[in-house]
């Protein structure tokens, strides 16, 4: 669903927020992030998935903190006051993402993602839908928002 | 632009207010021996039900309602006395209409004809010579655009000036009528020209239209209402046939109606916009209790801004007592205001908290302006939830019908008295409620109510009472239904209760514990299977439909004397009263209607039934220990629970349970926020809430928590297999 509208777009330049996670960059487009928020202390959620960190108070609503480290495969994020939350819409839902902090916002045109070389399967790639080099010998992989929420209904029943 | 199908929603409405107007006036019909108000309410109802229906191709519904419309008339018209027979086929008539709409609405299988038995009683009802079997074709107030083409057919009555006859003749009588259109009037879709032809119907008419206040056509707003109309009638209509011709645009036009003996006054009025309105020279004659009254008639409209004010001044207008001014507001925009303000309340309390740590002293401007902020927010929340309110009346309206319904099929007379219909609950409760309610009445009728011969015995009055009351109660609803009946066969309910299982025979029980074994699982208390409540629904329904509400059931019974059932309610499903408890360094907030009690475990015994389990000894009762913290996944099984705190919780199910806390922190209102909408169903967690200082707390759901303590399959094991 997310790829489609990339595609669809591709005339556009689109802008990307980048950030960090367990000494790796990551984008996602800035069309689905609402805001950026400092650390704030979360609410235990009971019978979660491990990277589910918990819930935050964001102006009333309850929303999922998921930790992308612990969830790409990566290690467990250590709470850190420097660390960020990124708050992103995923269709209806709002979902915030513990990262280690936001790098940069910059423009990708659509032809700088390639697709994922099919390497060693690892946890992480089930989330990555491209990679971007930058000049700077940075290389971004774009994530997949849909895939990275947590599957409630296998909780719920 | 509205879709033929809004409009349908809307008239569906509309319906379901007129036929509330309709049940409460013939209950007032029932209830004073003067009740021309009263069936002049009734039947504007089925009227005006019977108009849209007409517009919607309803036809059977058409059919039906103007059957009942014309019995209505007869009997408005005195050519019919009532009595109870004819009130109680008024009722079964009425709840037939209400029939005919559910099925419209689609909500009940079609009817293919109106009920044959209601239809020949109707008929049966009618003064001989009357009946009019015939439906008219087309409803007399189908909406009809308002065209200048319409009108002018009238202009040449306007010229035909014949010179004013027969005074002598006493039956003769000239009046003059002044209509003045509100734009609502044309808005509903009225065309003047119809109420001149049926004013030509009553006699002889002179109809001169007014139109100084046409503003010039540069100005001109389509639905501006500039006309006005003077008729002068002659005929020996009843100034109630008359009234009768404007009935359902009183609200609309301004009419005024004035026999001839001040027809030069009223010429001055026509003439002078601006003069006083002629003083009443003789008291007005109540509207149709006597038709044959002379005099000046008004009917003036208490709606927008009447040129001239009511002339009456000794009657007051029933109608303009009766209506206030409503809108209709789509219930988001409600709930997303109820949103913002529960916003604002704990924005106001994350404000307090950190003044407090601030240090400033308490007598500062700051402390004072939060105070004001605390209180006004608190006003707007409580003005906020008021807009979902709405008084239960609705609900009992319904209940009339229940009641009779269930006397009819039990042959137990009993009369239903209501209190407190207007009372104020939240909407979604409201609707809630009407199963329950209904359930518990039948339940009262079936059970409660002794039959006829044994009232009779008992020296009780043959007709059964049964009271429906509503109260509100230190900030909950309370409902009571009460009957005056055999009240609760102890005894009775104890040896079945013992045949199906449900108690061992040796158990020791008060009073009020055998009387809650009505509301387990599977119990029945009548031997055979009745019509009534013979539906696989039982006591227990009601109680888990009342808990899902956040509510509570009680019971009390006095042999001889009757039984009383006290629901107690949340006044909105948007707050909750809580218990904020800490469990293992998380606060979590238990709902107050679920707790029975707080215990000391120090202070009661504690035995071990297995590896994992134990239960709690407490007023001679065994209830299973819950650890919270381990139905949380947040810790292992503790071992020494004594400086703990132990919450006896009552469960859907009718279970007590202790559940184990680290600590309590104090009880308040908490704001529900849900889970599900940005994350989704947590086992064992009802919703969410935001504390004072911005922390989310999660709301325990007792009943899950220790339903899933006592499966052989804990939480903790599904979520490994997730």
């Amino acid at each position: 669903m997310l790829d489609s509208t990339d595609h669809t777009t591709s005339d556009l330049r689109h802008d990307m927020v980048a950030f960090r996670v367990a000494d790796q960059d990551f984008c996602i487009d800035i069309g689905m992030v609402r805001e950026i928020r400092s650390w704030s202390e979360t609410t235990f959620l009971p019978h979660a998935q491990p990277y589910v960190k918990g819930v935050i108070n964001l102006r009333g609503a309850v929303v999922a903190v998921i930790d992308l480290a612990a969830r790409l495969g990566l290690g467990v994020t250590k709470t850190d006051p420097r660390n960020v939350i990124i708050i992103a819409q995923v269709g209806s839902q709002t979902v915030g993402l513990l990262a280690d902090h936001v790098s940069d916002i910059l423009p990708v045109p659509p032809e700088a993602i390639k697709p994922m070389p099919d390497v060693a399967a690892e946890e992480a790639k089930a989330f990555i839908t491209g990679l971007v080099s930058m000049d700077d010998d940075r290389l971004l992989r774009k994530l997949d928002l849909a895939r990275i929420l947590p599957d409630t209904k296998t909780l719920a029943k | 632009m509205a879709s033929l199908d809004d409009l349908k929603e809307l008239y569906f409405q509309e319906c379901d207010e007129l036929l509330e107007a309709m049940a409460e006036g013939l209950r007032d019909m029932e209830n004073s021996p003067d009740h021309s108000e009263a069936i002049h309410s009734v039947f504007r109802a089925v009227h005006s039900i019977k108009g849209g229906a007409g517009a919607f191709d309803l036809s059977v519904l058409v059919d039906y309602a103007h059957r009942f419309e014309t019995l209505l008339d007869h009997i408005r018209a005195g050519r019919i006395q009532t009595n109870a027979e004819l009130m109680s086929l008024l009722h079964r008539a009425g709840d037939h209409l209400s029939d005919h709409i559910s099925a419209a609405k689609g909500q009940i299988p079609p009817i293919a004809a109106a009920d044959p038995k209601i239809i020949s009683a109707m008929e049966a009802a009618l003064p001989t010579g009357a009946s009019d079997p015939e439906a008219e074709p087309t409803p007399d107030f189908a909406p009809l655009a308002l065209s200048l083409a319409e009108l002018t057919p009238i202009a040449p009555i306007a010229e035909t000036r014949d010179p004013p006859i027969a005074i002598g003749n006493p039956a003769l009588l000239r009046r003059i009528i002044r209509f003045a259109p509100h734009p609502a009037l044309y808005r509903a879709g009225h065309d003047p020209a119809l109420f001149m032809r049926a004013l030509a119907d009553l006699g002889q008419i002179e109809v001169t239209v007014h139109h100084a206040q046409l503003p010039p056509l540069d100005s001109y707003q389509t639905g501006d209402a500039g006309l006005f109309w003077e008729i002068v009638l002659t005929s020996d209509a009843t100034a109630h046939e008359v009234q009768g011709v404007f009935e359902f645009v009183e609200d609309l036009a301004e009419i005024t109606i004035r026999t001839d003996s001040d027809a030069t006054a009223a010429q001055d009025d026509l003439t002078g916009q601006e003069s006083r309105p002629t003083a009443a020279p003789e008291a007005i004659a109540a509207p149709l209790s006597a038709p044959n009254a002379t005099g000046v008639d008004t009917q003036s409209a208490p709606a927008p801004a009447p040129a001239h004010p009511p002339v009456s001044s000794d009657t007051p207008a029933p109608q303009a007592t009766k209506s206030v001014a409503t809108i209709r507001v789509n219930l988001d925009r409600v709930d997303r205001l109820i949103n913002l303000i529960g916003e604002l309340v704990i924005k106001e309390a994350m404000l307090g908290q950190t003044i407090e740590t601030a240090g400033l002293p308490a007598n500062s401007d700051i402390h004072k302006g939060l105070d004001g902020v605390r209180q006004l927010a608190s006003e707007i929340q409580e003005s906020v939830m008021a807009i979902r309110a709405q008084p239960l009346k609705s609900v009992f309206e319904r209940m009339h019908r229940v009641v009779r319904e269930a006397s009819d099929a039990t042959h137990k007379p009993v009369r239903l008295i209501t209190e407190g219909e207007d009372t104020e609950v939240d909407k979604t409760i409201i609707e809630k409620l009407v199963d329950p309610l209904t359930h518990m009445l039948r339940n009262s009728i079936d059970h409660g109510i002794e039959a006829r011969a044994a009232r009779i015995t008992a020296q009780k009055h043959e007709e059964g009472i049964i009271r429906l009351s509503a109260a509100h109660r230190s900030g909950r609803i309370v409902i009571e239904v009460s009957d005056d009946g055999a009240g609760i066969n102890r005894d009775k309910v104890r040896h079945i209760a013992e045949a199906r299982g449900l108690v061992a025979p040796e158990a020791q029980l008060s009073t009020a514990e055998i009387d809650n074994l009505l509301f387990l699982p599977g119990f029945s208390s009548k031997d055979e299977i009745s019509a009534l409540s013979g539906r696989g629904v039982g006591l227990d329904v009601v109680r888990r439909e009342i808990q899902s509400l956040g509510g509570r059931v009680t019971i009390q019974s006095t042999p001889g004397s009757g039984t009383s059932f006290t629901i107690s309610l949340p006044l909105t499903l948007a707050v909750l009263q809580g218990m904020l408890v800490d469990v293992e360094g998380q606060t979590v907030v238990i709902p107050i209607n679920a707790i029975v009690e707080t215990i000391q475990p120090h202070t009661v015994q504690i035995h071990s039934t297995g590896t994992h389990t134990r239960v709690v000894q407490n007023r001679g009762e065994l209830v299973p220990l819950v650890d919270a913290g381990q139905s949380l996944n947040l810790r292992q099984a503790l071992h020494n629970i004594n400086d703990r705190i132990l919450i006896v919780v009552e469960t859907d199910k009718f279970n007590r349970a202790a559940l184990l806390v680290d600590r309590i922190h104090d009880t308040r209102q908490v704001v529900i926020k849900s889970l599900e909408e940005n994350y989704g169903e947590i086992p064992g967690i009802s919703a969410a809430t935001i504390l004072g200082n911005g922390r989310i707390a999660l709301i325990l759901d007792p009943d899950e928590i220790v339903h899933a303590a006592a499966t052989p399959h804990p939480l903790a094991l599904e979520v490994c297999h997730a």
